[in-house]
């Protein structure tokens, strides 16, 4: 037994290593983090920031992009790239509030579901098939048209559809984790269900939910995305990708900037959150080569 | 003396891990004849499984990474071969039979077909197994293994061999699973036979049977037997001779008799004391202070040194060879125990 | 202490389809009595019945027939809360160290679960537990050192350690020993076996001692009963089972026992 390093962050230290080893899983980590950063700073560093909160400035109407505006102005002379600097505060908190919420939601039930079985489990599970009826998005758009415009209500529209994904991961690895013998140990100890579940199960099924929520990441904010491409959720001037994508499709091709450069804005987003996603799930495998 | 079957020659193997670089086998040196029964010996971490695993080649490289030395099956360095003609070896002169019979026998496919499998690649080499003439069909290559496959079951003393040869491994319990594998492992007539703790996963009624079961096999075939247990009273039962290892050496070996009866080595001395038998009073039972060595940073000299009683600092010098006493068995100590044992 | 008396535990088949396989009659009126301070013995192979037996008497499990007494008092019988109590008196130690213990949590969260989930009777707040955690690591052979430390850490002798001193936290007076050596190495099950027997003398135990290995039942307890198939075979003192054993089964078992004898 090595004295000096606790085997503990032995362990964080070679999970840094493998995962240090794919030029892409840290491309990836690269990504989020600058994604991150420019999701809390983004409006302080746009070089226009009136323009995100909806000033215009007609004379500078679709201006190409120069040294005064790098990614160009749109059609009503704002600067495009304040505008998805800001964009990035909206995408990304979002995609990550719905991820969250998911996630949260999901676990919950999924955790109850499996380590309650009989009925309870058919109930929950019934009700989380219910999304396989219907598409995601069509869900996130009937529940945020009923709930009215605003990007609370499309977040919780939006995380509606997601729960049931980690509701059925969480519930077949509680499942398994329940026949472990540490369980069955905690139960001779006299534990309740409820600490059972919350204090020695989940903490050790987690690995497997945090992975799919950092690939998820990807996808919520393609989600949040679509639905402001079709003008639910968030409405002018907030600066919202999808929208400013949705906007500029009809200045397309003449005018490119204003819709290139959201659309790389997103497409890297979604990127970066699946390369980091697959990073971390390479490294979390113990059977993997890495 | 004639050749040896299996003889083992200074080997060692060395396992490169996150933490660096374990030499595992430090110089083992060991020789099988026909008809022995060898019991290998030792507790976790020893390096007897490594040494069996050697022996068919079935150590990875890398991680693992051997040294100088030599593993000669009838003259004929293994460590020298490629791995095609290495695994023309496996099964037709060396057979193995691992621990645990349920995940080493193919849930899909029946026992027949997997019976058959194996002695139809044996006999690509050794075709007299199937005692066909020369340029046989297909079709009677299989028939014949078939018939072999059904003998073999009936050796091991499956009941009703013959009618359950088209059943499927989980009809069979694990007592039946593994005469199943000893049958697999010898229909392709072996010479020698290398054995992981093939009773560990039973219960103990059966593991008597197997055992019995093995050492008819033994005889019948006339093979070369190196049986990996850390169970003494397996090796008392079962073998003729012993080696017992402790981090990664061989610190005494003979004859069964002799060892177990008269251990000369501090730490023989202190497994046998480690078991509870009839005469131990309650309270009896002495372990051993201390815990097994690191390998990445083994220390100097005797390995067992930091926990013997009887360790001095010539222990520390370097690593003791195997010396043959007056009794016939050999001791790698500098301070064995003296004769009248235990 | 223990009394268990035509203790019967029917398992329904599992569903096949349409109908049902066979019920599986994993106990088949078990009766046996442990008295206060002594070791008893339950030798038992793999589906014996062994492990459902010890689910009953920690009522993780309740039997289909018979009835199950603890210090006079009838397990089936009690109230939830009384049941609870109760937990805090009977304690097992596990086969295996390593799925037994939480691998994430710390040694000290280990040691002090049973503290917190019967708060209320042993009513010791976060410091007292820290500090009981410290003096059970102590009389198992371990360190405040060790506290913060995680399973995965340790060997599987020191996990066993663990395992037992989680067992000892509410200071139980019946202790279920569930094949607390059979994962272990011979010298390290020494080592064990010989704390085991210590703690006894020191703390007044009572243990039930479940195990395949004759050797470790013959050395370590004073009444021995076998199971086989459900059913209890042979009961008897040590003595009586070892020299003289009356059964086939227990003839064949004993005649099976590895030993080195020269």
């Amino acid at each position: 037994m090595t004295a000096a390093l606790s085997a503990r962050r032995e362990a964080w230290r070679r999970a840094v290593y493998r995962f240090g080893r794919s030029g892409l899983s840290v491309t990836g980590l690269v990504l989020v983090l600058l994604l991150l950063f420019l999701s809390v700073f983004g409006p302080w560093l746009a070089p226009y920031p009136e323009h995100i909160t909806g000033s215009i400035s007609t004379a500078a109407r679709f201006g190409a992009p120069s040294a005064k505006h790098w990614f160009g102005t749109n059609e009503m002379g704002q600067d495009v790239l304040s505008l998805v600097l800001g964009g990035a505060r909206v995408s990304v908190l979002a995609g990550l509030a719905v991820v969250l919420l998911g996630a949260a939601v999901g676990t919950v039930v999924g955790a109850v579901a499996g380590y309650a079985g009989g009925w309870t489990d058919e109930l929950l599970m019934r009700l989380s098939d219910l999304k396989l009826t219907i598409p995601g998005l069509f869900l996130a758009m009937a529940v945020a048209a009923a709930l009215g415009p605003g990007i609370v209500n499309m977040v919780i529209a939006i995380a509606l559809s997601w729960w049931p994904g980690y509701a059925r991961l969480v519930r077949g690895e509680v499942m398994a984790k329940k026949e472990e013998l540490f369980v069955t140990a905690a139960r001779a100890v006299g534990a309740g269900p409820g600490r059972i579940v919350f204090r020695h199960i989940l903490p050790n099924v987690m690995t497997p939910v945090i992975v799919k929520m950092s690939l998820d990441m990807g996808f919520a904010i393609l989600t949040v995305a679509s639905l402001g491409f079709i003008g639910i959720g968030v409405k002018p001037p907030m600066p919202e990708w999808g929208l400013l994508l949705s906007v500029a499709r009809s200045y397309m091709p003449d005018f490119w900037w204003t819709a290139i450069f959201p659309g790389l804005a997103i497409f890297l987003a979604v990127f970066g959150f699946n390369l980091l996603g697959d990073g971390l799930r390479d490294v979390f495998d113990p059977r993997s080569k890495r | 003396m004639n050749l040896p079957l299996l003889e083992i020659r200074d080997l060692h193997l060395w396992m490169r891990s996150f933490e660096g670089e374990a030499h595992v086998l430090n110089g083992i040196d060991l020789q099988v004849q026909r008809g022995e029964i060898w019991g290998v010996v030792g507790e976790t971490g020893c390096g007897k499984s490594l040494t069996g695993l050697s022996v068919s080649r079935l150590v990875p490289t890398p991680p693992g990474r051997y040294g100088s030395g030599q593993i000669l099956l009838d003259g004929q360095d293994l460590l020298a071969l490629d791995e095609s003609a290495v695994r023309s070896l496996r099964g037709r002169r060396i057979g193995m039979i691992f621990q645990d019979p349920t995940t080493n026998l193919n849930p899909s496919f029946r026992v027949s077909e997997q019976l058959i499998d194996v002695a139809l690649v044996a006999a690509q080499h050794s075709p007299e197994i199937l005692g066909l003439e020369k340029g046989a069909s297909q079709r009677a290559k299989r028939a014949a293994a078939r018939a072999l496959a059904g003998q073999m079951l009936v050796k091991v003393r499956i009941p009703n061999a013959l009618d359950r040869l088209d059943d499927y491994p989980h009809q069979f319990s694990g007592g039946m699973r593994q005469r199943v594998l000893i049958a697999m492992a010898l229909i392709g007539r072996p010479d020698l036979l290398v054995a992981d703790e093939p009773t560990t996963a039973l219960d103990v009624s059966v593991q008597a049977q197997i055992l019995i079961l093995l050492k008819e096999m033994v005889q019948e075939f006339n093979m070369g037997v190196l049986l990996i247990t850390h169970n003494l009273g397996v090796v008392a039962q079962t073998c003729s001779h012993v080696a017992v290892m402790y981090a990664g050496a061989i610190v005494e070996r003979g004859l069964v008799a002799e060892v177990l009866a008269r251990p000369r080595h501090p730490y023989t001395r202190a497994l046998l004391a480690a078991m509870p038998t009839r005469a131990t009073p309650r309270g009896g039972l002495e372990g051993i202070p201390g815990t097994v060595p690191d390998l990445i940073a083994p220390p100097p000299g005797c390995r067992f040194a930091p926990r013997c009683g009887r360790a001095s600092a010539t222990c520390l010098e370097r690593s003791p060879r195997l010396v043959p006493l007056a009794t016939g068995h050999e001791v790698a100590c500098v301070h064995p125990l003296p004769q009248e044992g235990v | 202490m223990l009394q268990l008396e035509g203790v019967s535990k029917v398992y329904p088949g599992n569903r096949r389809g349409w109908s049902r396989a066979a019920p599986v009659e994993a106990l088949r009126e078990v009766s046996l009595t442990v008295q206060k301070g002594e070791s008893f013995g339950l030798v038992g192979e793999s589906g014996s019945g062994k492990t459902t037996l010890t689910r009953c008497i920690l009522q993780l499990e309740a039997p289909t027939q018979g009835r199950i007494l603890f210090e006079g008092e009838d397990l089936g019988r009690l109230t939830a809360s009384a049941l609870r109590q109760l937990r805090a008196r009977i304690q097992i130690v596990f086969q295996d160290p390593q799925a037994s213990l939480n691998p994430r949590m710390s040694v000290h969260d280990i040691v002090t679960e049973p503290l917190v989930v019967h708060r209320r009777v042993m009513g010791l707040d976060a410091r007292a537990r820290t500090e009981r955690a410290v003096e059970l690591l102590l009389l198992v052979g371990l360190g405040p050192q060790h506290l913060h430390r995680f399973p995965h850490e340790f060997s599987g002798g020191q996990r066993q350690r663990i395992g037992i001193a989680r067992a000892l936290t509410t200071q139980p007076s019946l202790l279920l020993l569930d094949e607390p050596t059979s994962a272990l190495d011979m010298s390290v099950q020494a080592q064990v076996l010989n704390l085991l027997t210590d703690l006894q003398a020191r703390l007044g135990l009572t243990y039930l001692f479940i195990s395949h290995d004759l050797a470790v039942i013959r050395y370590l307890c004073d009444r021995v009963a076998l199971i086989h198939q459900g059913r209890i075979v042979e009961q008897g003192t040590r003595d009586q089972i070892f020299d003289a054993p009356q059964n086939d089964y227990t003839r064949q078992l004993l005649s099976a026992m590895p030993e080195v004898r020269f």
